[in-house]
């Protein structure tokens, strides 16, 4: 528990369990699974929704379906003596079209982009005409995705 | 599988990436096409994968979830058994929410969810360097996360201002 948190009980932890294992349930099968009529179901649907617990649904497209077969996720460290570096980078990285993700963190990595390309060749032009050219890079490492085992975004509640 | 998609099906996915609870009908609404027309096309963005799917999202830090740590693993033996034993084991670990199979410095890229740095310890010394062939471990603390709706976007302006 933190100050941020909110308390939800064992009927909302039944009801976000069974909708994180199958997100596309109509709400009376949805009910039936967490084992709460429909009008309480919907009820605590609603009311979670909200206190902002339930933000809404994501779409996660599939980037190879639409022909974009390579993606790469790079991870950079900064030169940090400039205090600018990070949003100048963040910026500069937002306008690549192929940045489908943009992470920072805290560790021996600054940030991670996540890029994607039509094919090898693609992904060379891409590579040296606007990954190498963004601001404030002191290090590259690349990651090349081979396949996805597990993506979700499941809480152990 | 491979589709081709036109503008509407670009602006109907630019529409997605940033609300995924868009029904046929508000889609249309805003595409200026009838709503059987938006479900046709929604439809065969579904079945040809490219919405892979459609998933809550949900407030981490407000149920509790304050730590998203990225693990870079590197298996000690390698080989077509250790790797499927790993994946098998890593991927019924609860925390675990995505496991990415990656050439390079690593083998693996884990993305994991903790409670708290304690919380994110444990995770780590009890489920994860416990794993099946598990060798070198790096952990990096998500501080921030941006996604992008990638190359959707309408064609350039002239110029190629952006």
């Amino acid at each position: 528990m933190n100050e941020k948190s909110i308390p939800i009980d064992d009927m909302d932890r039944r009801i976000l369990r069974q909708m994180l294992a199958a997100p596309d349930l109509p709400t009376a099968e949805l009910a039936r699974r967490a084992g709460l009529s429909a009008a309480t179901c919907w009820r605590r649907i609603e009311r979670l929704r909200a206190r902002g617990i339930l933000r809404g649904q994501e779409a996660v497209i599939d980037w190879r379906a639409l022909g974009w077969e390579v993606e790469v996720s790079l991870r950079f460290t900064l030169d940090k003596a400039n205090p600018r570096a990070f949003d100048e980078f963040v910026a500069a990285a937002r306008a690549v079209p192929e940045v489908i993700e943009i992470q920072t963190f805290l560790g021996r990595v600054d940030l991670r982009l996540n890029v994607i390309a039509r094919d090898m060749g693609h992904w060379h032009e891409i590579y040296r005409s606007s990954i190498l050219t963004l601001p404030h890079i002191a290090e590259i490492e690349a990651l090349m995705l081979v396949s996805t085992i597990k993506d979700g975004r499941g809480l152990p509640l | 599988m491979r589709i081709e998609i036109d503008e509407t099906d670009r602006a109907m996915l630019r529409l997605l990436a940033a609300d995924g609870g868009m029904n046929a009908g508000a889609l249309g609404r805003v595409l200026g096409i009838s709503q059987p027309a938006a479900w046709r096309r929604l439809r065969r963005l579904e079945e040809a994968g490219v919405i892979a799917a459609r998933r809550p999202v949900l407030d981490q830090p407000a149920l509790g979830f304050d730590v998203t740590v990225f693990l870079g693993v590197k298996l000690a033996t390698r080989g077509r058994v250790s790797l499927d034993d790993f994946e098998r084991a890593a991927a019924a670990i609860p925390e675990v929410q995505t496991i990415q199979h990656v050439l390079g410095l690593f083998d693996y890229r884990l993305r994991v969810v903790a409670r708290d740095i304690g919380d994110f310890e444990r995770v780590l010394r009890r489920r994860i360097l416990t794993l099946p062939g598990v060798g070198q471990v790096e952990a990096n603390v998500m501080m921030s996360e941006e996604r992008r709706p990638g190359p959707l976007g309408p064609p350039d302006p002239p110029g190629g201002a952006v």
